[in-house]
């Protein structure tokens, strides 16, 4: 009997996203905020904590980062240094 | 089977080229069971290093000792959890690993099974166990496997104030009464071969270095782990005053580094195999810890299922 796995999510100051820094088990979502907080914010880590049991998260497969991930790479186009523009042009 | 083949080699070419391997990655089954057998064990490691030194929390000297120890034997139990969940995500579970240690199918580091008879003892440990931790954990931060390398780069931040807070002991007895200058020396002599020890077996009897380096779970052999770490120490040894207790250690200007006596390996594998002045302890105390919390953890999810149950009837209440 075991419990859950929870991932732990910190904002480390206002202003910044919440990141994601490990994992740790606990009862339900009360304790696993209050371990993550003992855990991973001993040292002024963090101003905000957000926690999620691990089976909620849907991740992709490293098998099909192809499909996922490559049509992306001859998209030239969306980047702005495909625009030809002449030089003499300024703030654009 | 060449499909097999044909992985291993897109596999090692990926750890060749400096990728980093994460857990849903495909991996040989060896890379898997070493990792899974390695981190464990260092998590492990982490855990029953907190049994030598809690022994002094409340015998410390000064209420300044006291915080820094309890701060420093609380991040250990840091160290383990991050160390735990690394290994978690190759597929063990945590009760697994738990009963892996308590049987004695997994290993902890042999240091931790030597007693800490004095207070100096608490310096000589954060001085040299957390220093010579640290230099095999900064090479660690650069592993191939994501989740272990992640691991390293959070303890490593952490680790520093341990030596330092050990060192500062030292520094503070060393420089005391004769007595306790004594009881630094005393430390010291009983803690140097096994710090040295930490580092692991020559390489010529490490059978599993070179695989390791392969996949760049290990980026330096033992010997040149230990070497680093005698050179950076002696010199620390000399500011305090006190003296290593090998009579063969000398400088050697050729080499660019220390030479150092031979070190006791039946003293080595003794304690490996169980034989150590406090292993049956810790692993009675770590037994006692998980056998006593069972009522707990079983209350906190009794708890915890009770609470959910009130919130659905609550829901459909309304
Ligand atoms: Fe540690
Ligand atoms: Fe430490």
């Amino acid at each position: 009997m075991e419990y859950p796995i929870f991932e732990v999510f910190i904002r480390s100051k206002n202003g910044l996203e919440h990141r994601h820094v490990g994992s740790l088990h606990a009862a339900d979502e009360e304790m696993a905020l209050e371990n993550a907080r003992d855990v991973y914010t001993r040292r002024q880590e963090g101003v905000s904590i957000w926690v999620v049991e691990s089976k909620h998260i849907t991740a992709s497969n490293p098998e099909n980062a192809g499909e996922l991930f490559e049509p992306a790479k001859d998209k030239v186009y969306r980047h702005p240094t495909f625009y030809e523009l002449p030089i003499e042009l300024k703030h654009i | 089977m060449s499909k097999e083949i044909n992985l291993e080699e897109k596999f090692q070419a990926r750890i060749d080229a400096g990728e980093r391997i994460e857990p849903k990655d495909w991996m040989p089954a060896k890379y898997r069971k070493t990792h899974i057998r390695q981190i464990s064990q260092h998590a492990h490691s982490e855990i029953v290093g907190m049994l030598p030194e809690g022994n002094w929390i409340t015998r410390a000297p000064t209420l300044r000792r006291k915080v820094g120890l309890l701060a420093k034997v609380q991040d250990e139990a840091g160290h383990g959890l991050y160390l735990y969940s690394a290994a978690e995500t190759l597929g063990i579970s945590r009760d697994e690993m738990e009963i892996q240690l308590i049987t004695g199918k997994a290993k902890y580091s042999s240091i931790f099974n030597y007693p800490t008879l004095s207070w100096a003892d608490i310096g000589a440990i954060g001085w040299l166990v957390d220093g010579a931790a640290i230099i095999n954990q900064v090479m660690l931060t650069r592993t191939s496997f994501g989740p272990y390398a992640r691991a390293m780069v959070r303890i490593c931040k952490e680790e520093s104030f341990h030596q330092r807070q050990g060192y500062e002991i030292m520094l503070g007895l060393a420089q005391g009464t004769p007595e306790q200058k004594a009881m630094a020396q005393d430390a010291l002599n009983r803690f140097w071969w096994p710090s040295l020890m930490m580092f692991g077996p020559k390489d010529e009897d490490s059978p599993n270095t070179e695989q390791s380096v392969k996949w760049k779970i290990k980026r330096k052999t033992n010997d040149e782990l230990r070497q680093q770490f005698i050179d950076i120490t002696i010199p620390q040894a000399e500011y305090l005053g006190l003296t290593v207790p090998d009579p063969e250690l000398k400088w050697n200007e050729e080499r660019g580094h220390y030479d150092f006596g031979e070190i006791d390996w039946d003293e080595f594998w003794q304690v490996v195999k169980g034989n150590g002045p406090c292993n049956k302890e810790r692993i009675a105390a770590r037994t006692k810890a998980r056998e006593d919390g069972a009522w707990v953890r079983a209350a906190a999810l009794a708890h915890a299922e009770k609470k959910e149950a009130r919130k659905v009837e609550k829901k459909t209440a309304v």
